[in-house]
């Protein structure tokens, strides 16, 4: 059976590059702090790759901090910046947080985990297409604000937030921003100085690179508390043994991507769209979730009415497709997407919305073949609903 | 989450699914707001489910119990049927994970729902006369 992966907001299969370069590196077991030939092996690469990464989001390599992925940085920034350490940390210069109600649960659960311990948290509003109004993020500034998180492209509907006029905002106020750019980059250029942002989550795994690898950066001079304390590893910002494989797969994934991005951008905005004109001219009360033109290039999220988006994901899968009805980290909960929700989108049609986010690896092949299974399949589950009989 | 064999088995090839015009009662529950609405169609014979039918809109597990539970009843006495437990309905289906032993309950439910309808209508229709 053909076998099509469209779940590439989820993860992304290794890249073919980076998988030669880990493989060569499988024996190379010295501690990267280790002061003999083993450990210096070991930190050249390391020092390699946290430069390939640095410049593919325009920083310096002192200010990459190489972690365990997407959900340590975001964890390590909201819980840095307000409820840890808070004779060291910034904290000290206010107690408020502002971030959105389309972020991803590691920063929506971060912040409800803060707000318990009595750091105030504002959670902005979207419009219907999941944008975050500059305007109300200056409204939302407080004295006490000491931290602005917002994500960077939406995980579940691709929106790309206002990131360069929001850290403008903060700046202008003497504030913190960070960015959850996991899934932004490597897709879209991402410049960390050219937006003005104080840190930045990135992740390996959504750009073809191995799991349990990210990085966060810090801007220089920005100080945080430590999430893991320890050893001095990561210029003392990030303790434990240099997770060398992962770091190394990482940095490869970087470069690659950086050159593979123009091409791949493009190919895949064009793929993406035809997936959701192709499905809008088969399958009738079909809508596109997130904004129609400013949005992640690989991902189309479209709500099929009357129908549920389980059901049709485990048809699909029968056929071979992987698609995901939201996020894979909200997946074992009975309830709409969040992101949905906000967009104001209601929760029956929430309930039927599906997640395509299509990677490098996808062809024009793949999408005729998801436009030849999929409307059948919704076309079967809406006989069987009776939402749709009673139209 | 993993589905048994069986769930998938009726999910994808539900039994029963459809109306029955003219029914003798109607069960309908479940909420589309939390994802899942069963509608369920009887025909009632000498107090025998004669024949019974399902609507469902939900997951593969809403679909699968509502299949399961119209095989399950099928030709059964109504007082019988009635003692079908979402237990016995998840139990059938080689079991539910978790999260989703709920979509049991509504099949029951939705079972009684359609007996419960047959029957005030039939009362209703026996004082008129």
């Amino acid at each position: 059976m053909r076998r099509v992966y469209m779940d590439n907001n989820a993860t992304t299969p290794i890249h073919p590059e980076v998988m030669e370069v880990l493989k060569e590196s499988l024996d190379l077991y010295g501690n990267a702090s280790s002061h003999h030939s083993f450990g210096t092996e070991a930190r050249e690469k390391v020092e390699e790759a946290r430069a390939s990464v640095a410049r593919l989001i325009g920083a310096q390599p002192e200010e990459i901090v190489f972690n365990s992925g997407g959900s340590e940085g975001n964890n390590y920034v909201v819980k840095g910046v307000t409820c840890e350490g808070r004779a060291c940390s910034i904290s000290s210069r206010g107690n408020h947080i502002i971030t959105s109600s389309i972020e991803h649960p590691s920063v929506l659960n971060v912040a409800k985990c803060v707000e318990s311990l009595g750091v105030e948290v504002t959670y902005l509003p979207v419009d219907q297409y999941g944008l975050i109004d500059p305007d109300g993020v200056e409204k939302a500034v407080k004295d006490n604000t000491c931290l602005i998180s917002i994500m960077f492209g939406n995980n579940e509907v691709g929106t790309i937030e206002p990131i360069e006029e929001i850290a403008e905002i903060a700046k202008r106020h003497d504030i913190l921003f960070h960015t959850d750019a996991v899934q932004a980059v490597g897709k879209i250029p991402v410049d960390v100085n050219k937006l003005g942002v104080d840190f930045l989550t990135l992740s390996g795994h959504k750009i073809y690179g191995p799991k349990g690898v990210g990085a966060l950066y810090v801007r220089k001079g920005r100080k945080i508390c430590p999430l893991i304390e320890g050893g001095h590893q990561e210029m003392s910002l990030r303790a434990g043994t240099e997770n060398t494989l992962g770091i190394i797969g990482l940095g490869k994934a970087a470069e690659v991507a950086a050159k593979e991005m123009p091409g791949e951008r493009k190919r895949l905005t064009a793929l993406r769209d035809g997936l959701y004109e192709g499905l809008a001219a088969r399958v009738e009360e079909t809508r596109l979730n997130g904004h129609p033109t400013q949005r992640l290039p690989g991902t189309a999220n479209i709500g099929f009415k009357y129908v549920e988006g389980e059901s049709i994901l485990l048809r699909l899968d029968m056929e071979g497709i992987a698609v995901s009805t939201g996020s894979a980290c909200t997946s074992d909960s009975l309830e709409p997407s969040h992101v949905l929700l906000a967009m104001g989108i209601p929760p029956e049609e929430a309930h039927g919305s599906m997640r395509f986010s299509l990677g490098r690896e996808n062809t024009d092949e793949d999408v005729d073949y998801v436009l030849e299974k999929l409307p059948p399949i919704v076309q079967d589950l809406r006989q069987m609903s009776p939402l749709y009989a009673k139209k | 989450m993993q589905y048994s064999a069986k769930v998938l088995e009726h999910f994808r090839n539900p039994r029963n699914m459809g109306q029955i015009e003219d029914p003798d009662g109607v069960g309908e529950v479940g909420n589309p707001i939390c994802g899942d609405v069963m509608k369920l169609y009887v025909k009632i014979d000498d107090e025998k489910i004669a024949d019974v039918k399902f609507e469902t809109f939900g997951c593969a597990a809403a679909i699968a119990t509502s299949s399961m539970v119209t095989e399950m009843v099928m030709g059964k006495p109504i007082d019988e049927a009635l003692k079908i437990s979402a237990r016995a309905v998840a139990q059938a289906l080689d079991g539910l994970p978790p999260i989703k032993m709920h979509c049991s309950n509504l099949a029951a439910d939705a079972l009684k729902a359609a007996i419960k309808d047959y029957r005030s209508k039939k009362s209703a229709a026996a004082a008129s006369k």
